[in-house]
């Protein structure tokens, strides 16, 4: 699914564009040397890997191999894991919006994935709307809750919105609890699927998360690249700086936090679809920090890392089912580690050096 | 509606929420660090004051002189374990992008809720000592001995802190660190040390809160700082953050909001009502009831 450098061999970057990226690489680059590895060794082995990992060819594989999982096992617990490591991956790609791009630490990403499962829950359980038609209110109704906590919280200091952020995410979960027509304490259960389309009934839903979810990858990606995810880039590295250069910062931000809010909300709706029955400890704050730790770990703005981040997370848990406190645990400890000694992640960004590559052995050979 | 009784609770779930809004303010007064930790140090204080009471339960007996006595040493413990949290953690950190040590204190925080749990186990321990006795009259309203007494504590504590931060002289290097921590470098003041200070007494303080709230609810569980920990925050936030006085005066307006939201709401929106005025807050007036305007520099 990875897809960091598809139709990037026909992108110019422009002056302003490489600028900005060396800016991000010299913040790097003192972390690279506290591993206690030399900075040229470990980036040639990094760049290969990372450039292995963003080649185009290597995110088209990733695609077919989560289109083609159905023909390779279709036992129910694979395609049921699968659609959970995908929903989850979602998750991972909007926050890296919020999180990795712009820098703005959103604690309470799972209030969206609860906005949008539950409004589509809601609509389709007590008014019988077709599941698919339910899509564009979510929508609106994340971007509603979008504004209603970056409107007052964006202007401030970063901090402020992290700790907002997490009451926002407590909000949403105990309104569910304590409402009548959320169902309360027990949720909403008998929420339909998208159809089955003559297949398997499971099957169908695998197909239609992957290609949402495969189409969530790229546009995130796509988005990252674009004007607006240099203005993210700019925003984050610094944002005084940004103000200077003419980046409105606070409408640029409110668009990474909205985007955010969609993809978390889109997200909901297939958790919906997915599980047919929510309630509200489904929304709790480890659900937040655990996708926040699969955007950390992976890489924080890195496509490939984030997606790898989220498998590796989602799928864990089915490796070491006993061992939960132990995980968090050792979750909690790796979030240190990682941002004392390698704040990048695990698989960083790479972002736009061919072109850059490029243009330097064009100018040497003319 | 017994408006005094509203009152009443609402001083005192305000001087618990005081306590823990202290050392969240005092740290980000100092080094502008939100500290996510900081509920869950509550939280471990408890857990000290549970353990202590485990091992010397027969030794110490009942009633407050045993309870002030397990407060001290749960302290020391939480004093001792927010200064080893500030060195490992967040000391390599200082000069990071604020993201970087923000995302360090939630994993701290995780780690320290997940440690627990491991140690303790998941499920809620039943506090080994009760404070449960008499009650006092007033007018139509009543408080226990207990309640009394535990506020009295806070107050105690409180004015402390007050007279170390603007008394003494480690006091007003922390002042001063605030204000500008280069220069106070150049000056011969040791930052480290008195960061290291400021970490132990506001961390000292969440764990006293967490072995009264331990003795006042009678149970104890790995997640009870993480309420709390918001809670404070929004306190800190109302009174102005980083200004103390104004941490007090904020933990002590949420806690007669929150009495009052939950006798006219239901006491099921008690949080839903201090988070939805929280963000209310933010947006009036974020620099707080007493917090000056600060201007950021570049």
């Amino acid at each position: 699914m990875n897809d960091e450098s598809t139709l990037r061999a026909g992108e110019k970057p422009s002056a302003y564009v490489s600028a900005v990226e060396e800016h991000t690489s010299v913040n790097t680059a003192p972390a690279l040397k506290g591993a206690g590895i030399s900075a040229s060794s470990r980036s040639a082995i990094g760049g290969g890997i990372s450039r292995f990992l963003a080649s185009r060819w290597l995110g088209l594989g990733a695609a077919i191999a989560a289109l083609a999982l159905p023909l390779i096992s279709s036992s129910t617990y694979v395609i049921q894991i699968a659609v959970d490591a995908l929903i989850f991956v979602m998750l991972a790609v909007g926050l890296n919006i919020v999180v990795g791009y712009c820098g703005l630490l959103d604690l309470g990403y799972a209030a969206f994935f609860a906005i949008g499962a539950y409004t589509s829950g809601l609509l389709s359980t007590q008014f019988g709307w077709p599941l698919i038609a339910t899509v564009p209110v979510v929508v609106v109704a994340a971007i509603v809750g979008g504004l209603l906590i970056g409107g007052p919280t964006l202007r401030l200091r970063s901090d402020y919105l992290a700790i907002v952020t997490l009451g926002f995410g407590e909000i949403i979960r105990i309104t569910a609890n304590n409402l009548d027509f959320t169902g309360g304490p027990n949720g909403l259960y008998g929420i339909p699927d998208f159809g089955d389309f003559g297949l398997r009934a499971d099957i169908a839903l695998y197909w239609i998360t992957a290609v949402v979810v495969i189409a969530a990858v790229l546009f995130s990606s796509r988005l990252g690249r674009g004007r607006i995810g240099r203005a993210w880039r700019f925003v984050r590295e610094d944002e005084d700086a940004a103000e200077a250069m003419g980046i409105h910062t606070y409408r640029v931000k409110f668009a990474a936090y909205i985007a955010g809010a969609i993809f978390g909300g889109v997200a909901g709706v297939l958790f919906a679809a997915h599980q047919t029955a929510i309630s509200p400890p489904s929304f709790n704050f480890l659900w937040s920090a655990l996708i926040l730790m699969a955007v950390v770990l992976g890489g924080m703005a890195s496509t490939p890392g984030v997606v790898v981040g989220a498998l590796v997370i989602s799928l864990l848990p089915e490796l070491l089912r006993d061992a939960e406190n132990w995980r968090y645990l050792l979750f909690g400890l790796l979030l240190i580690v990682f941002m004392i000694f390698r704040p990048q992640g695990l698989l960083p960004a790479r972002t736009g050096e061919p072109g850059r590559r490029g243009r330097r052995a064009q100018e040497g050979a003319s | 509606m017994n408006h005094l009784q509203l009152v009443l609770s609402g001083l005192f779930v305000g001087s618990f929420y005081a306590l823990v809004a202290l050392g969240y303010s005092m740290v980000y007064g100092i080094i502008k660090l939100l500290n996510f930790a900081h509920g869950d140090l509550y939280m471990l204080g408890a857990f000290a004051g549970f353990i202590v009471l485990s091992v010397g339960a027969g030794a110490l007996g009942g009633g407050f002189i045993a309870l002030i006595a397990i407060m001290i040493v749960a302290m020391i413990a939480t004093g001792g374990f927010g200064m080893l949290l500030e060195r490992v953690a967040y000391r390599p950190l200082r000069s990071a992008p604020r993201l970087s040590v923000l995302i360090t204190a939630v994993g701290a925080s995780f780690a320290l809720e997940y440690g627990i749990a491991v140690g303790f186990g998941p499920t809620p321990e039943v506090y080994p000592i009760g404070v449960q006795d008499g009650t006092l009259h007033i007018a139509n309203a009543q408080i226990t001995y207990a309640q009394l007494a535990m506020m009295a504590i806070a107050v105690t504590l409180m004015v402390a802190l007050d007279t170390i931060v603007r008394k003494t002289r480690s006091g007003r290097a922390m002042r001063a660190i605030s204000q500008d921590p280069k220069a106070c470098l150049l000056m011969g003041v040791n930052v480290d040390r008195v960061i290291s200070r400021t970490f132990f007494i506001g961390s000292a303080l969440a764990g006293a809160a967490g072995v009264m709230a331990g003795a006042y609810y009678g149970k104890i569980d790995f997640l009870m700082g993480f309420i709390i920990g918001l809670k404070a925050f929004t306190a800190a936030v109302i009174g102005g953050i980083g200004n103390l006085r104004g941490a007090v005066l904020g933990a002590i307006v949420l806690g007669l909001l929150e009495s009052f939201g939950g006798a006219y709401l239901g006491s099921e929106w008690r949080d839903v009502f201090a988070f939805c005025f929280l963000i209310l807050f933010l947006t009036v007036r974020p620099t707080g009831l007493l917090g000056e305007r600060v201007t950021e520099r570049v």
